[in-house]
């Protein structure tokens, strides 16, 4: 159900802990499954829960509890916006406001051909680079004035 | 980042984050000198002890006294957990500590598993800097390999392991014991103290948890001593600090300056006010800290004491700034919601007192509010303080209480003429992109 080279990931964050501690693994095994399969669905979490010998109910609440584990499907890009206060004062609103412009969506929504979803984010503990905004959970992109904006949308257009 | 410190100093950005660089700076020499000296963990403990290193992630506590807490003797496995889920709005030091100059914490975190016995290590890195847990893995890697991690540390026959744990978006990990239970691959639901993590940690062994900051601080007070370390600061709050700027000032940024040091000077090292704008009020520890009207801010030192004394907390020293041009009831609003967001859910006080919050705080911001509304506030939150198995219920409620305090006039403003004092289109003009 997961690629080999997942798996192979997945082993290798398991082997950070105790022998008999494995369920320690199921945050970064749900990060890992969801790089490759882009949200995480139920048997994909049940997949996970199996692998590391765990009640899928069990990784079903972590899966849910973590925000930045999506669990119906998003865009091929999922920009996610800080508008927490230190942000919102440095023009994370401003930034905000200005990528739904640009793609004619709002937070929550997806564009028709799939390619962006816009999230709001909370404090993603970058707030001197505001504004912060991050690309599917591990890009961050710092100072994002209309001008970087612009540039970033149009290279995950490519 | 500018740092009249002992962290930050000597840094080129990007460039001297490896280990080579490090051991140039006078890395692992602290490690290298216990393990040579054999030096008992007594000393190392009085040692902090001496330093009145106090906790840097926000509480305060002094770190040489929770390091005494540890059951030394305790037969079978010990832990140690670095608390690297920085997620308090307005604080944003650990990361540049992390990707600047990662050995430092994997030294601090070697030194205190050596002085109370542990033989693993935790760093919990915050989910939303994935690059950085990257970076730290790299670092262990390096720290690995030079023999400086792992079985029989330097030849001697003390071993420590240390490994990352990567968060992914929740606030609420950063409060130890949440982070002890996501670590263990749970949800992060704050567990009932005592029993404290000194006897019932991560794995019901066990387990001491401290700031990425106060593990960094560590070489330093043991390469050249407590009272040194002490000396940098002012009694009772040893030590130089991060201070996280951000909000209306002209440069954004990490400043790491002497506890002690007026804020009138860190803001002008912060490049002053924006657009030279009159300062209104500061939130000196982030976002949970109660806010602060800026000539009140203005009279204190950045150190715990003065800060309280003043009536609020230092906390993680996350300072944000905020001018004329903001709505106090609108920053509230923003604030109040994430609570909402981030409460785990686990006491009715806080899940539903959050959320009671946050709709009160956002009918008065959008001229829906009633008379009695903001004694509805100073009710909800009296009803949460105090009720809850963890801090987020007081983090949530201090900021309404200290808005509510400071700036009743503004919110009664709202409440009778159903709009704001400070003009929309003033408020998001004063908060424009704004990059230094």
């Amino acid at each position: 159900m997961l690629s080999p080279e997942s798996l192979k990931k997945i082993d290798r964050e398991v082997a950070k802990y105790p022998a008999d501690q494995k369920q320690s693994a199921s945050m970064s095994a749900l990060r890992i499954a969801q790089e490759e399969k882009g949200w995480l669905a139920n048997e994909t979490i049940e997949f996970v829960a199996d692998y590391l010998e765990m009640p899928a109910i069990a990784v079903f609440e972590v899966a849910s509890f973590y925000n930045m584990y999506d669990l119906a499907p998003v865009g091929t890009q999922k920009i996610t916006v800080c508008t927490n206060l230190p942000c919102a004062l440095s023009g994370g609103v401003h930034a905000a406001d200005y990528i739904k412009k640009r793609l004619g969506i709002d937070f929550n929504e997806t564009t028709p051909d799939g390619r962006f979803t816009l999230k709001e984010g909370e404090c993603m503990g970058a707030c001197g680079d505001a504004p912060v905004l991050l690309v599917n959970n591990h890009q961050m992109c710092s100072w994002m004035t209309e001008e970087k904006i612009d540039q970033l949308l149009a290279d995950l257009q490519k | 980042m500018t740092s009249q410190g002992i962290i930050l100093s000597g840094l080129d950005g990007d460039r001297t984050w490896r280990l080579a660089d490090y051991v140039k700076r006078g890395g692992y020499e602290a490690l290298r000198k216990i393990i040579a000296e054999q030096i008992p963990a007594d000393q190392i403990i009085g040692e902090v002890k001496k330093s009145a290193l106090r906790g840097r992630g926000g509480a305060g506590f002094p770190t040489g006294l929770k390091w005494s807490f540890m059951p030394r003797a305790f037969p079978g496995a010990k832990y140690l957990a670095c608390n690297s889920d920085e997620g308090e709005p307005g604080t944003f030091k650990d990361r540049d500590i992390l990707r600047y100059n990662p050995h430092t914490v994997i030294e601090g975190m070697i030194i205190a598993g050596y002085a109370m016995g542990c033989e693993r290590g935790y760093n919990y890195i915050h989910g939303e800097i994935f690059e950085v847990y990257d970076r730290f893995e790299e670092a262990l890697a390096e720290a690995r390999e030079a023999g400086l991690l792992g079985k029989n540390i330097l030849g001697s026959d003390f071993s420590f392991d240390l490994f990352a744990h990567h968060g992914y978006g929740a606030y609420i990990c950063g409060e130890e014991t949440a982070l002890l239970e996501s670590i263990e691959g749970k949800k992060g639901q704050p567990r009932f103290k005592p029993p404290f993590p000194a006897s019932f940690g991560l794995y019901g062994k066990p387990t001491t948890i401290n700031n990425t900051e106060t593990f960094a601080s560590i070489p330093y007070i043991i390469r050249e001593g407590g009272e040194a370390f002490l000396a940098l600061g002012k009694p009772n709050n040893g030590g130089t600090k991060l201070f996280s700027v951000s909000g209306h000032v002209n440069k954004p940024g990490n400043y790491e300056i002497p506890l002690g040091t007026p804020f009138s000077v860190l803001l002008e090292m912060a490049g002053g006010m924006r657009g030279g704008r009159k300062l209104k009020a500061v939130i000196p520890g982030g976002s949970s800290a109660p806010v602060l009207p800026g000539d009140v801010m203005m009279d204190c030192t950045m150190d715990y004491d003065s800060i309280s004394k003043a009536g609020s907390m230092l906390g993680s020293g996350a300072v944000i700034v905020m001018d004329e041009t903001t709505c106090m009831v609108k920053a509230l609003e923003r604030l109040s919601y994430f609570y909402f967001e981030e409460s785990c859910g686990q006491c009715t006080p806080c899940r539903e007192g959050t959320g009671w919050l946050y709709r009160v705080v956002h009918r008065i911001e959008n001229g829906l509010g009633r008379p009695d509304d903001m004694d509805l506030l100073n009710s909800v939150t009296s009803n949460i303080m105090g009720r809850t198995i963890c801090a987020l219920g007081d983090a949530a409620s201090m900021p309404v209480q200290s808005f509510v305090k400071h700036f009743g006039d503004e919110f009664a403003f709202h409440i009778e003429q159903k709009k704001c004092l400070v003009p929309p289109q003033v408020q998001y003009d004063g908060s424009k992109i704004y990059v230094a």
